[in-house]
């Protein structure tokens, strides 16, 4: 062993090892490279073709299926219903989950239990959720219906009318995904640093004060991921307007639309990814901001 | 402040309802957001048609007779839902975790040149949304015949960048020392892997595996597309054809029933081990 060169001891060691990487992750990252970067490149490929989803031909039509989409009254309604969705459904949720999270950092008895509880609906399926909201929205035998009657109202058509078909499905996505917000607010809440907010406090100021004044800005870093994180998921938001609006009335956001157009009734497959690549191009440019921004605040401080 | 306490007493009626409004009142209103919409799923499930279409409505169900959960097993193949969502989330999230954690080690304690430039295309996997590789991905499995299997449902989710992530940077952390030793042992890498590296990572373990066990349950967009027979589609799948066959309010207690059977086992899964799944959910809030 001692007279075998440490040299050629050493590459042999690092030849074995280079199989025995090889061993390991290749499996994983052969799924990774066949099921998520092969379908980006094929994506764009695809919504070069004008293709029914299951013919056998196809015809290549380059920028075709884009110009269509953004010349059609389609692209005004979509990317609006996309814009509507994904402000209310962000700062529905950054919000309410604020006021929650500010509500548990009390400290008070029972506060792990509430935390727990409003994170629940964020872990259940969407599917699930999205059916039992529905039941309580139902105009004819709801249970909103029923306190509405109660105080004299009449249910509106939420079913029906597709402003207020949005209208529910954001109320229910805030409802499932503000636990999310809460707990990582009150994170942020708790690694404040307590000197800066009892120096406030001393000087006099407020709770409200001190609040608006100190512990805003010291949050935005925290605020700033949430932003993102909450931003790049109401963008893919699908269950929820697969289960409560099948149809999309009113609900037709970049993903859905795309869902439609390839496995609805068109079977329109290359307009469907001239979508998706529409989507992702914009999921891109978020996260191309956020890595920027992160980058930015690790460089400074 | 505590003066003032002091003076009245910190039992004092009106020091009591203080706290009660300050305190606790936000905390208990979220609390019944939450949990209204459930128990209401929970009891409706309970009802009979009758007790559902009337204008006058009932809170509690009559009974707790499970004929609506019958009426849901033979109406559609509840059972068979059942039993495809399990083994799809237990095969799926088997193999997701093995994987997560065989390239963890390899990235951290495996000696490969490239291997930053591996991780940095893991972490572009973590952000590429997978709705938009939908049809790509539908398109290469129904070619490969994977259509109305459970195996086309499982494969094209097994890579996992999630894992692999988490569990690279609970590595990253691992004292060298503990691995010195097994290494003066002679221990090989799978060994170390084993004996040394996975017996104190456990945690971080769970956190992934939990995780994992959720996402794969709670799956729709992909089994949805996939599969179009009843005999291989997944709960919240066949919940949607429950749906589709019920056109009228009577159905309304057979699909809270339904609703029941896809959420109870998550919500009894996060009630006993939340904290991992916190932990693993909002883990990008602290290393990011």
């Amino acid at each position: 062993m001692n007279h075998v060169p440490r040299k050629r001891r050493r590459s042999a060691r690092n030849r074995r090892d280079f199989f025995v990487f090889l061993a390991l992750a290749l499996p994983n990252l052969a799924l990774i490279a066949v099921f998520t970067y092969l379908p980006l490149i094929n994506n764009v490929y695809y919504s070069t073709l004008n293709w029914t989803l299951g013919s056998a031909s196809a015809t290549v039509v380059g920028l075709q299926n884009y110009v269509t989409f953004f010349t059609s009254p389609d692209a005004t309604k979509v990317l609006g219903t996309t814009a509507v969705f994904t402000l209310a459904t962000v700062g529905g949720s950054m919000v309410l989950g604020l006021l929650v999270a500010l509500a548990l950092n009390t400290g008070a008895r029972g506060t792990t239990f509430a935390r727990s509880a409003v994170f629940a609906p964020y872990v259940l399926s969407g599917v699930g959720v999205g059916l039992v909201w529905l039941f309580i929205f139902d105009p004819g035998y709801g249970v909103l219906s029923w306190l509405l009657r109660g105080l004299g109202q009449q249910s509106p058509q939420w079913i029906n009318d597709p402003q207020l078909s949005l209208a529910m499905v954001i109320i229910v996505y805030v409802w499932k995904n503000l636990g999310y917000c809460a707990v990582v607010f009150l994170a942020g809440l708790q690694s404040l640093p307590t000197d800066v907010l009892e120096a406030a406090a001393l000087d006099g100021a407020t709770p409200f004060r001190r609040f608006v004044s100190v512990s805003l800005p010291l949050l935005s870093p925290t605020t700033f991921f949430l932003l993102i994180t909450t931003m790049l998921s109401s963008l893919q938001a699908f269950d929820l307007i697969r289960i409560m609006t099948p149809l999309g009335t009113g609900t037709s956001t970049l993903i859905y639309e795309s869902y439609l157009q390839a496995f609805g009734a068109f079977n329109r497959a290359g307009y469907s990814a001239a979508i998706s690549v529409v989507l992702f191009a914009i999921l891109l440019v978020i996260t191309v901001v956020q890595l920027r921004f992160v980058e930015r605040k690790v460089h400074y401080s | 402040m505590p003066a003032d306490i002091a003076r009245r007493g910190p039992f004092s009626r009106a020091n009591l309802i203080g706290t009660l409004l300050g305190s606790y009142l936000p905390l208990i209103i979220a609390v019944l957001v939450v949990f209204l919409p459930l128990l209401w799923m929970v009891l409706s499930s309970f009802k009979k048609p009758g007790e559902i279409v009337t204008l006058d409505l009932s809170l509690l169900p009559a009974g707790l007779d499970p004929e609506n959960y019958r009426v849901a097993m033979t109406t559609v193949p509840f059972g068979q839902f059942f039993l495809n969502s399990t083994i799809v989330t237990v095969v799926g999230s088997s193999i997701k975790v093995l994987l997560a954690i065989l390239t963890a080690y390899a990235l951290v304690f495996v000696r490969f040149p490239f291997k930053n430039a591996i991780f940095v295309l893991i972490l572009v996997a973590l952000m590429v949304p997978p709705q938009v590789s939908i049809l790509p991905n539908y398109i290469l499995i129904a070619g490969m015949g994977g259509k109305n299997t459970l195996w086309g449902i499982i494969l094209p989710g097994l890579g996992t960048a999630f894992g692999t992530f988490l569990l690279r940077q609970h590595f990253l952390t691992l004292p060298a020392s503990i691995l010195e030793a097994a290494e003066i042992d002679g221990a090989g890498h799978w060994r170390r892997l084993w004996q040394v590296v996975a017996p104190v990572s456990l945690p971080t373990i769970a956190t992934v595996a939990l995780v994992t066990v959720v996402s794969e349950w709670n799956e729709y967009i992909w089994p949805l597309i996939i599969t179009d027979k009843p005999e291989s589609m997944t709960l919240p799948v066949g919940l949607t054809l429950l749906q589709n066959s019920e056109g009228n309010g009577a159905g309304w207690g057979i699909m809270m029933a339904g609703a029941v059977l896809v959420i109870l086992p998550i919500l009894v899964v996060f009630a006993m081990l939340q904290r991992y799944i916190v932990a693993g959910l909002t883990q990008g809030s602290v290393t990011g």
